[in-house]
């Protein structure tokens, strides 16, 4: 047993970390996990259990059929219409952001299949300067939604998202009134929206479009919320509950319809959209 | 450079030399005129150049009329109306019917105290879930009845706090931006003080928004952009500038319609002036509103927010 308590020997195997394109540590239990099979496994941890983010396409390829997706969104990308710097330029968050995700804004749109049934989904990509809506996302929801009015099928909105993105200012917050129109739009024709909060959905993104579905489904383990636990703890100084802006928090005081783990999401949606949507 | 108190300070020794040359007629009046001058023209420096960060404080002014205040001016008989029907009643948005000019409205206002006694009932002015459902109750009212709402906009936010959380404070927002959408009458915001985020935009979704001259209307305050971006709370002057909160910016933008001038030195300085002002804009644009029908009223609604934002078209 000697060897183990050699200094040597530990500082040696703590710096020469497996190689890193294969092997990742779940930060929750702290084990060391194949990246391929927590792929294989909708990004959750195959020892604890632990979510971790999904990219936009991640999320959309784990809920609709192969082959079925189709790119629609807008081909537009963020402006800077106030000129915004803090402690960068608006403008190099955006070009960062594009280069590390890939992405041209926080959001994608695609037209997709689900169990066959035809849909246009939403998805939100938390990597995205914190899948915040400014103008193009709000762009982008609004055509989603108004293209799953010229198609007649239904539409999903996959949040995550920290809320209005700052560095738009007064655009970012209007966004929450232009999706909530078309939302109203939707509604008159009678197409279901079927809204699924995700890890978090929170500030201006919660207070307007998400939180306007039809159904509103929460993936489990969802951060829900207005203000965050910070905003309140240092303007209130209030002392919150464990349980505080989760998903069961959620549930309980009446926000949401259902809570769901992530590999069920995907039967989920078929099973609520088969309310909505005969079959042939 | 001087400020306000300083100004105030002035104001006062003038009233007080007045008096004295009243009184001993002591001869003071070319003296008196002086100062006078002195004070007019340290007041336009002070106020022709406000920075961004000025109008913040003044938009927040512990002497700022409140919506009371332009209540009691512009409209006559205002008759509150309490309670959202479900289960509360929050003192930090009003609600109730009053007439602009002899046509029967409805009103919804956010309302900040002035003694801390007030400050504690009405939550230093932040709207709570029952007062967004209250709004939403007495906006169903209008439409039932045909009146136009007008809403008087001062809020540093919606409450950020347990109990708003746990009534579903996104939720309720959310209900009034999609009521305030679809709703079939004229609709006029005016922001009066603060415009605090989706808590002002809440109550905010109209045919016609107006501006008073020294409000703000934002998508964070200063303070809580200055703590997440610049990761400084100190730097608040930066980020009331970086996010072009105040009325002529947000005019400049093409966001709101109309700036409503104030006295120089702010509202509390002539509250009349202010309230007449208002008023008669107010007129105007309800006269304009009112005469359209319907459907074109909400076309028109719908098309201005449909297509707010700025973005840039990619090639190919």
């Amino acid at each position: 047993m000697a060897i183990f308590k050699d200094k040597h020997y530990f500082r040696v195997n703590l710096e020469k970390e497996p190689d890193e394109s294969l092997w990742m540590r779940c930060k929750a239990c702290g084990e060391l996990v194949f990246k391929r099979r927590v792929r294989e496994n909708n990004n959750i941890c195959p020892h604890c259990g632990e979510y971790f983010f999904l990219t936009a396409k991640e999320r959309i390829e784990s809920l609709i059929d192969e082959g079925s997706f189709e790119d629609i969104s807008q081909p537009i990308m963020a402006e800077d219409p106030l000129s915004f710097e803090d402690s960068k330029p608006y403008i190099q968050r955006i070009e960062e952001a594009q280069e590390a995700t890939g992405l041209a804004s926080a959001i994608i749109i695609a037209s997709a299949a689900i169990a066959e049934t035809p849909v246009v989904i939403g998805v939100m990509d938390f990597r995205f300067i914190g899948g915040s809506m400014g103008s193009v996302m709000g762009e982008q929801i609004c055509h989603g939604m108004e293209e799953a009015i010229a198609r007649r099928v239904p539409f999903i909105l996959i949040s995550s998202s920290g809320g209005a993105r700052i560095q738009e200012g007064i655009f970012s917050l209007l966004q929450m009134a232009k999706t909530t129109a078309v939302r109203a739009k939707l509604a008159e024709e009678h197409l279901p929206f079927i809204s699924v909060m995700t890890y978090p959905t929170s500030g201006g993104v919660e207070a307007s479009i998400a939180s306007l579905g039809d159904v509103i489904i929460a993936e489990k383990g969802a951060m829900i919320g207005f203000a965050g636990r910070r905003v309140i703890q240092n303007t209130i100084a209030e002392e919150l509950p464990k349980n505080y802006q989760t998903d069961s928090f959620a549930l309980e005081h009446g926000f949401i319809d259902r809570v769901v783990k992530r590999e069920n999401l995907r039967g989920e949606l078929e099973t609520v959209l088969g309310f909505f949507v005969e079959g042939e | 450079m001087s400020d306000e108190r300083t100004l105030d300070l002035l104001e006062t020794k003038i009233l007080e030399l007045r008096e004295l040359n009243k009184v001993d007629e002591i001869d003071l009046t070319t003296e008196i005129e002086r100062l006078e001058k002195k004070l007019a023209s340290m007041r336009k420096d002070l106020y022709a150049n406000l920075s961004d960060w000025e109008r913040v404080k003044l938009a927040r002014h512990p002497k700022r009329p409140y919506a009371l205040d332009y209540i009691g001016e512009i409209f006559s008989d205002f008759y509150e109306l309490h309670g959202d029907r479900l289960c509360g009643d929050d003192r930090a948005l009003l609600a109730g019917l009053a007439k602009l000019d002899g046509q029967s409205i409805i009103i919804i206002a956010q309302q900040k105290g002035r003694s801390t006694q007030e400050n504690k009932e009405r939550y230093f002015g932040m709207t709570r879930p029952q007062g967004y459902r209250k709004a939403q109750r007495v906006m169903a009212l209008a439409e039932r009845f045909s009146f136009p709402v007008i809403t008087l906009i001062d809020t540093p936010g919606a409450y950020p706090g347990l109990e708003s959380e746990e009534a579903n404070i996104g939720g309720a927002v959310a209900q009034n931006l999609l009521a305030m959408a679809e709703l079939c009458v004229p609709t006029i915001a005016v922001v009066i003080g603060e415009g605090g985020s989706g808590g002002a935009l809440a109550i905010g979704v109209a045919d016609r928004i107006l501006m008073l001259e020294n409000s703000i209307y934002s998508v964070i305050s200063p303070e809580g952009a200055a703590a997440i971006l610049w990761k400084e709370k100190e730097r608040v002057k930066e980020a009331a500038a970086a996010l072009n909160l105040t009325a002529p910016h947000l005019l400049d933008l093409g966001v709101i319609d109309e700036v409503i001038p104030e006295p120089l030195g702010g509202a509390h300085k002539d509250l009349p002036q202010t309230a007449s002002a208002l008023k008669e804009r107010l007129i105007h644009h309800l006269t304009t509103l009112c005469a359209e029908p319907v459907k074109a009223l909400l076309a028109t609604r719908y098309q201005r927010y449909r297509s707010v934002g700025r973005y840039r078209t990619l090639d190919g």
